[in-house]
């Protein structure tokens, strides 16, 4: 590890690492330091990403997609399926593998990558910042003219920098995830299984990871958490739904479900991925943002290097960038999850009723999305703006 | 005060972006939390994904 670099990026997700390779590609020395041991791993994710939200940011390798969606299925509470033929492909990823090879793109370019460096401090000094860091129990410094902080939804490296990151527990979804065997699944569908028994306030996903396999998971609302932690409502679900499925893996996460940060970027810092709640808070993606705002603040950062001009206002090109595109998009889907938060048992089933006898190819994500707002027709607008793609 | 059960937590991070005063750190190998800035409003052990998170009260 260097004295110094030009950018230092702390942490290695999608988000940190596409930022490393789009900052080296413009010339940028760039140090990436991930807290684990090993990147990409634990997989705190349900691996989903649409094939355009992929492809836009890297090149497609059939080692790390497990599974490939056409159809997504709607599990009412009582069990009624609504399958949708989507319009789009998507894809069920192996994340470690998918992480490992974004990584690999970048240290190819001449990125530094350190795993086991845990960034603990951070002191902004006129033009520079410095990191304070363990690594592999060593104590060490760091010192970067920009530092971008993609550390994952605790955002410390953030916070420290003086940004408000904080989250109100509405606006997380406190998740868990276990990979099931031996199960019955279609290998092409993703489902969503939509009771407030099952999930309050979110859903259950089971995305399939070839045959017999899937990540079976679910977020609730920060807003109804307390009595019952989401681990207990997956252990519940999974007793009812795959009672003889083997657990592969059990893991916890939250995910943002915010409107992104107002403020994306200071004085030689930026924020991105998670850490900037940059995330589809209707349906918790993430993956595709995470890459969209990596590429965009390695690109304005690497450029803002080599015009030695590392001001807030320099830098918010990348904030420029986002807000007029996902940004914008983001606004729009926050207000469609506040309302998709307060759906009813009833409302689910009056949703997949509506929607019976319909074949896959009729049903449509406007289609469904116009029979729920039926109840709050001011959301119509939402809906078809954030649709509009389809 | 609250306190982790290492047996239980996952190092997700979830209760270090809700606490509101910034008392918890995720560091490479466990959670500390700061007795001494935490105002016990227990929101993360509500948040916990998986309930590794409980408060005791200590005596006075």
């Amino acid at each position: 590890m260097k004295k110094h670099y030009n950018i230092a990026i702390v942490g290695g997700g999608p988000a940190g690492t596409t930022a490393a390779r789009f900052a080296t590609s413009q010339g940028a020395s760039v140090v990436v330091l991930e807290r684990d041991r090993e990147i990409g791993v634990p997989v705190r994710c349900a691996e989903g990403i649409s094939k355009e939200g992929l492809t836009k940011y890297v090149d497609i390798n059939p080692n790390w997609i497990a599974g490939t969606i056409t159809d997504f299925g709607f599990i009412s509470p009582s069990g009624k399926m609504v399958v949708f033929h989507s319009p789009t492909i998507g894809y069920i990823l192996h994340r470690r593998l998918f992480d490992h090879a974004l990584a690999e793109i970048a240290a190819d370019m001449g990125a530094e990558i350190y795993t086991k460096a845990y960034v603990h401090g951070l002191r902004r000094d006129g033009s520079k910042t410095t990191l304070y860091l363990r690594h592999i129990g060593t104590e060490t410094e760091v010192e970067a003219d920009i530092v971008i902080a993609a550390d994952g939804i605790e955002s410390r490296i953030a916070h420290l920098a003086g940004f408000n990151t904080k989250l109100s527990p509405k606006d997380v979804e406190p998740c868990a995830q276990m990979q099931l065997a031996n199960i019955d699944v279609n290998p092409n569908r993703g489902d969503f299984y939509l009771s407030n028994n099952w999930a309050p306030g979110g859903y259950v996903w089971a995305f399939p990871k070839g045959e017999n396999t899937a990540n079976v998971g679910l977020g609730i609302s920060g807003k109804y958490a307390g009595n019952k932690s989401a681990l207990e409502y997956l252990k519940d679900f999974v007793a009812e739904k795959f009672p003889k499925a083997s657990i592969l893996t059990t893991t916890a996460g939250g995910v943002p479900v915010a409107k992104a940060l107002d403020k994306l970027v200071g004085d030689g810092l930026m924020v991105i991925g998670d850490a900037a709640h940059q995330v589809n808070p209707l349906t918790g993606g993430g993956i595709s943002t995470a890459m969209a705002a990596g590429k965009m603040a390695g690109s304005v950062a690497a450029s803002a290097v080599k015009d030695k001009d590392i001001s807030a206002k320099r830098l918010s090109e990348y904030q420029k960038q986002w807000d007029k595109t996902i940004g914008k998009d983001i606004k729009r889907l926050y207000r469609l999850k506040e309302w998709a938060i307060n759906l009813t048992d009833t409302d689910y089933e009056d949703i997949a009723r509506s929607l019976d006898g319909l074949t896959p190819e009729q049903v449509t994500l406007v289609k469904i999305f116009k029979q729920a707002v039926k109840k709050k027709p001011s959301l119509v607008i939402d809906v078809l703006k954030v649709f509009a793609g389809f | 005060m609250v306190i982790v059960n290492e047996k239980i937590c996952d190092l997700c991070g979830t209760c270090v972006a809700v606490c509101p005063v910034d008392c918890i750190e995720l560091t490479e190998f466990d959670l500390i939390i700061n007795d001494e800035i935490c105002i016990r409003c227990n929101i993360c052990i509500k948040m916990c994904p998986f309930a590794a998170l409980t408060s005791k009260t200590s005596e006075v």
